[in-house]
């Protein structure tokens, strides 16, 4: 057994009995008095909740309403609370929020605060990104923005620093406890495996148990579904599923590995992704999210699933010690059914190399940190003008992350040109009826998912067609 | 003189270090008692069974409530006794509260709230505009019309006409701090309420009679609101209502947050409009006449749905002269969330109304926008009337009949559109159309010019407490709520002006009903101009008192003691204003005063829709541009310039913050925010994963905001102009630069008639319309 334990402001905390999915921003708020974390929406999707999470990954910002207390084991947290000095000096971008006028009601302040200073430990600037994931409803940004600017080149405190210090050797990356380590005192039915093989002999023997890496979704189950989950692993920390593996057949992804960690990697190979995972989630989901939990929750959306597909991709699951690799598009048979086994678990995904024609429609309400109501990806080759193959896959247009496959067949073999494409939209009618909602209607989805395809030929041939990139 | 300084927010340094404190973040009594409501899950339907037994049961519930358990009137209607706090035999909407759990924590109440088992029969929903009209399901028992002439005739005598349909959504007013109240039970049947509202006073009277008390033994405060924009003037009061009848009840302190979930499907937002137009105009784009025909969605109850439709009707106008005009407003009752007071309040839908018609009229001239926007603007006033002439040419009245006496739009605009570069940009806008056949930018530039005074008169009104301590420091108070907007630091740098010291030395306080009573809510941009002013007033008494007592002290006249710098000055003598205080204090001078202001000149019959119901006009106009695709529709902002007239401006720092806040909050409103509900009445957008406001990438890049150099002409305080509300209305020109761009993708045969949120699949299908009409 061990005890669950963790730095928060500096000062170690020990846990005993808690439930499990107990969140942080309860605990800080209830618990411990510390009011300057606020709670905005408690999903995850308004950042006034967000800390600053350190292990030997990093720092990064997190969203406290969906962050369960064993999944800071072994780290360090700072709550706006300690972004000020240990003798109440203002960090710099505190001084800076108040010289440019960055908060006006001062709610969501404590949040932007917090990813303010974690961007500025890091040497982040693309604060329109970066901040993507903090709503303000007050001020229109544009003086948080300033803020932001202006701060950058104010060297970073210590005190910002000590939490690396302070967490890096209790970080349990070259020792894997014992098996009999894997449960927390105090904390039934949690464990937190840290090998695949522990995970594989644990999910086998709780084939009805949850898996929680980021728990940027699972977290909703309990916040605002208050479901109970019964057994739970908590799974971030095994390092053997975690990483990207570059070799001359393939792009390994480790389904550990968080949306945040595989932008940059996937970057060379196929920069469209990339730009779409810039625009998955906001900076605090994908600091927690992890590409196995995108793929194996099933969501008709996904993002990452349909260029995945597009890719071409290969899944490795497991179940116990027995492996299997599908194809990814053979994974979802239909809405919330995925062909999983009990206790088999997603332990990778492989995207084969290849030349890079990918390329990754998002299109939502919102540009950042939204939903989307398609999510379209494009991977066509052509040679000597003729189309020689195509992998088209769409998030939002079916009950599963779906290929098109009558699109493909009614342009493979023909030119490459706006007729072969005007031909092959009535495809879309065989592949795709997409559901009305909230979103968006079955009608536009279905004009929108066809002017992608123009679009991706308008861009190969070179127009400008991106409005993110028009300048005033 | 620390007015007109660009000054932080006061609480900045709380904000920045997470100190500042909101309802929730307040130490609790251990036994306290945390609420929530079980709702409503159907929209119209007769409570016909209701089993309440698991939740009683559930772990760690105290105590469960329903409409036969409240002691005295459970209403928490701020207009027409028609808000039940828990629904009394018949839902009205889905998310109605029907009954109330009591319990050991949030979390505890929130799950209970979910166990119960209430058995429905249904009626007939009414959900739409259009299902109302078919029902007749009106408030007031039918339209509401004001006109100006026969605005029927003078559009069919036209030479030419144009008609159309605006369809706005509503708009969720998502504070990031959701609704919260706490109700502390004292002695004597004493009720201390501290709670996140705008309406300090109307929570004071609804708990008072939820309590069958008078109001003296209610006292309620706020120190802040983590954002309100009006959707905390009336809506509170149901959570306020809750804690105070289950703390009498209990005995115990009770306190309510609303999950955001809940917040969303409970409370009101912004009224959706359709609004139907017929216009008359001339050759060169100069209105003749204009009929309207307001609709709007009030939902369940009556709420401020009155005033609002007023305000919209008002604003039909914004600046320009109309000959002839006829409005017709239904207000219609439906089974859905009760539509509430939020920033412009009604305003912005009357207001888009007239600048759709003038973008119609443009299009339909192949005009230039802003040259038929200036063909009809007021006339600009005659400053200094030369009375020896006699040829003074009166001011141009509004459609209701107010003098337009302070118009600036023709140098305002003129200025914008030096500074913006609108001529070029809309040149140069043409020309990269002419190049991408796919993308599509859009130029527009409009105006506004915005009434500031509650309409109903007797609100224009305000009090406030000042006392000066014998150590020189002073305590402010009075009847205005701080929600972000910075009202506590301007009336505080209007206290420190009064009495010639450093803000530092004033300390803000909590609004508080025990200290100001009768307060209006801090609503209608009023906060700054009634309660500095009657802060003021305060301020004014206390310093005569002490200019009196020196004037006798050194022989001088009171008019020339001096209060500058920290110090005061009377003849030779010169003190440090601490010191002045404790002479003062020695002397038995009283050092605390009330003040109170009344808004002078008001006079409006609502019935006949004539009158002044306003002190002034508030200006600003807005040039943007934006991009559009027109494959998928989406769109973005590219560059915003704004000059925006907030008179003598009492702090530019926080005037620019409004301006630039309330721009971005209404390009949401009329491009991402969009709130669906199905056909059961359920609102699916009930969360920020489905309501999309904006972010901050959704910002224009380019955003240049200045403040217009005028002060104002009416006696305001300092004379400056309120702020809350105007700059919101600047985003319309977001909306007709989407019209725009939508145009240039088709061949000028097809007006767009956008409607709002132009969300990415509006825009298509208005793209769509375009291409249609130019293939054919």
């Amino acid at each position: 057994m061990t005890e669950l334990a963790f730095l928060l402001n500096g000062t170690p905390v020990r846990l005993g009995a808690v439930s499990p999915v107990r969140t942080l921003l309860d605990f800080l708020r209830e618990d411990r008095g510390l009011t300057g974390t606020k709670e905005g929406c408690n999903e995850g999707d308004c950042g006034a909740c967000t800390v600053m999470v350190t292990d030997a990954h990093g720092t990064r910002a997190l969203n406290a309403c969906i962050l369960f207390l064993p999944q800071l084991h072994g780290k360090a947290v700072r709550t706006v609370e300690g972004i000020s000095g240990p003798g109440g000096d203002l960090h710099t971008v505190q001084q800076a929020m108040i010289d440019h006028h960055g908060s006006q009601c001062g709610f969501c302040t404590p949040g932007f605060v917090v990813a303010m200073a974690v961007n500025h430990l890091n040497g982040v600037t693309d604060h329109d990104t970066a901040l993507a994931g903090n709503l303000c409803r007050c001020t229109g940004y544009a003086p948080i923005i300033r803020a932001a600017t202006a701060a950058e080149s104010a060297p970073v405190p210590q005190w910002m620093r000590d939490d690396h210090r302070d967490t890096l050797p209790r970080t349990p990356t070259s020792t894997p406890p014992e098996d009999a380590d894997l449960a927390f005192a105090g904390i039934p039915d949690a464990v937190r495996p840290q090998t695949g093989d522990a995970l594989a002999q644990w999910y086998l023997a709780n084939p009805e148990g949850r898996l929680i890496a980021g728990a940027t979704d699972i977290g909703l189950w309990v916040t605002k579904g208050l479901r109970d989950l019964g057994p739970v692993a908590f799974i971030a920390g095994i390092e053997d599923l975690r990483g990207v593996t570059v070799t001359d057949s393939g792009i390994r992804i480790g389904a550990n590995t968080t949306l945040a960690e595989l932008g940059p990697e996937i970057a060379p190979y196929h920069p469209d992704f990339a730009e779409l995972i810039r625009r998955y989630g906001s900076a605090q989901v994908r600091n927690a999210a992890t590409i196995g939990g995108n793929i194996a929750n099933g969501s008709p959306i996904g993002d990452s699933p349909p260029a995945l597909i597009a890719l071409g991709a290969m899944l490795h699951l497991r179940r116990g010690d027995t492996r299997r690799d599908i194809l990814l598009e053979d994974f979802y048979l239909s809405y919330g059914k995925q062909d999983r086994q009990p206790g088999e678990f997603v332990e990778a995904v492989t995207i084969p190399r290849q030349t890079d024609r990918l390329r990754c429609y998002k299109l939502s309400k919102r540009f950042d940190q939204d939903i989307s109501a398609v999510c379209g990806c494009f991977s066509i080759t052509v040679d000597a003008g003729t189309v020689a193959s195509a992998r088209i896959a769409f998030g939002g247009m079916a009950g599963t992350p779906k290929r098109a496959a009558a699109v493909e067949a009614a342009l493979i073999g023909n030119p490459w040109d706006a007729e072969t494409v005007a031909s092959a939209l009535d495809a879309y009618a065989s592949d795709f009826a997409p559901l009305s909602d909230m979103r968006a209607s079955a009608a536009y989805r279905m004009e929108a998912a066809r002017g992608m395809l123009m679009r991706y030929l308008l861009e190969d041939l070179g127009a400008q067609i991106r409005v993110l990139e028009v300048k005033a | 003189m620390t007015v007109s300084s660009p000054l932080p927010h006061d609480s900045g340094p709380l904000h920045v270090t997470g100190q500042a404190r909101y309802v929730d973040d307040l130490p609790l009594p251990a036994n306290t008692g945390h609420l929530a409501f079980g709702l409503s899950t159907v929209a119209h339907a007769e409570i016909t069974a209701m089993d309440l037994s698991a939740v009683r049961a559930a772990p760690g519930v105290i105590a469960v409530l329903t409409a036969g358990d409240l002691p005295f009137s459970g209403d928490v209607s701020p207009s027409a006794h028609d808000e039940p706090l828990l629904a009394e035999g018949v839902v009205h909407y889905v998310g109605q509260a029907v009954f109330l759990v009591v319990a050991e924590s949030h979390l505890a109440a929130r799950k209970a709230a979910k166990l119960g088992k209430i058995t429905y029969a249904d009626r007939p929903a009414i959900l739409t505009v259009d299902d109302a009209l078919a029902a007749r399901s009106y408030f007031e028992r039918g339209p509401v019309t004001w006109a100006r002439g026969d605005a029927g005739a003078a559009i069919d005598a036209s030479p030419l006409q144009i008609k159309g349909r605006l369809e706005l959504g509503g708009q969720e007013h998502f504070y990031l701090e959701g609704q919260a109240a706490l109700a502390m039970p004292g002695e004597a049947g004493d009720m201390h309420v501290i709670s996140s509202t705008q309406h300090p006073t109307e929570i004071q009277h609804k708990v008072a009679e939820s309590l069958g008390v008078p109001m003296h033994a209610v006292r309620v405060e706020c120190r802040r609101m983590g954002g309100g924009f009006g959707g905390k003037e009336s809506q509170g009061n149901a959570l306020a209502v809750a804690c105070a009848v289950a703390a009498r009840a209990l005995g115990r302190t009770c306190k309510m947050r609303y999950d955001r979930d809940d917040d969303m499907m409970i409370t009101g937002k912004r009224h959706e409009f359709r609004i139907d137009y017929r216009a008359g105009f001339d050759a060169s784009g100069r209105i003749l006449g204009v009929e309207f025909t307001h609709y709007t969605r009030a939902g369940w109850s009556m709420d401020l749905t009155l005033p609002v439709a007023d305000r919209a009707m008002l604003h039909a106008d914004n600046a320009y002269f109309i000959p002839a005009m006829r409005i017709e407003s239904h207000r219609l009752r439906t089974n859905t969330q009760s539509a509430t007071a939020f920033r412009g309040f009604g305003g912005p839908q009357g207001m888009v109304g007239i600048e759709r018609v003038m973008d119609h009229i443009a299009h339909h001239l192949g005009l230039e926008p802003l040259a038929v926007r200036r063909a009809n603007f007021y006339t600009p006033p005659a400053d200094t009337p030369d009375q020896t002439k006699g040829d003074i040419v009166p001011p141009q009245t509004t459609h209701y009949g107010q003098e337009v006496r302070d118009f600036i739009l023709h140098d305002l605009v003129a200025q914008l559109e030096e500074s913006s570069d609108y001529a070029a940009r809309k040149a140069a806008v043409a020309d990269w159309n002419a190049r991408h056949p796919v993308l599509k930018k859009g130029i527009a530039l409009t105006p506004v010019k915005f009434g500031i005074s509650f309409t109903l008169t007797h609100l224009n009104q305000a009090g406030a407490l000042v006392h000066v301590y014998q150590d020189g420091s002073i305590h402010l108070n009075h009847g205005g709520t701080e929600m972000g907007q910075g009202l506590f630091q301007k009336v505080a740098q209007v206290a420190a002006s009064e009495f010639g010291v450093d803000t530092a030395a004033v300390r803000i306080t909590a609004t508080d009903t025990a200290k100001v009573p009768n307060t209006s809510a801090t609503a209608a941009s009023s906060g700054s101009d009634l309660n500095g002013m009657a802060v003021q007033a305060a301020c004014a008494e206390i310093r005569g008192r002490i200019a009196g007592h020196l004037a006798q002290l050194h022989q001088v006249a009171p008019a020339d003691v001096v209060f500058a710098g920290g110090r005061v000055r009377a003849g030779a003598a010169d003190y440090p204003f601490a010191e002045v205080a404790t002479l003062a204090w020695q002397a038995r001078i009283s050092l605390s005063a009330t003040g109170f202001y009344k808004t002078p000149g008001l006079e409006w019959d609502r019935a006949a829709g004539r009158g002044r119901p306003f002190l002034y006009f508030a200006y600003g106009a807005a040039v943007t541009e934006v991009v559009i695709d027109t494959l998928t529709g989406e769109n973005r902002i590219l560059r915003t310039d704004i000059l925006h007239d907030a008179g003598a401006s009492l702090n530019p720092a926080l005037d620019i913050g409004q301006i630039e806040g309330g721009y971005v909050q209404g390009a949401g409103w009329l491009t991402t925010e969009e709130l669906v509900w199905d056909d059961k009445g359920r609102l699916r957008t009930h969360a920020p994963s489905t309501y999309k406001i904006p972010a901050t990438g959704d910002r224009p890049r380019i955003f240049n905001v200045a403040l217009w150099q005028g002060a104002n002409r009416e006696e305001t305080i300092y004379r400056s102009k309120a702020v809350g509300e105007p700059p919101f209305m600047l985003a319309i020109s977001a909306l007709m630069a989407l019209s725009d761009a939508v145009a240039a993708s088709g061949d000028g045969s097809v007006y767009p008639s956008l409607d709002g949120p132009a969300t990415a699949e509006r825009v298509l299908m208005a793209v769509r319309r375009q291409q249609v009409a130019r293939d054919v």
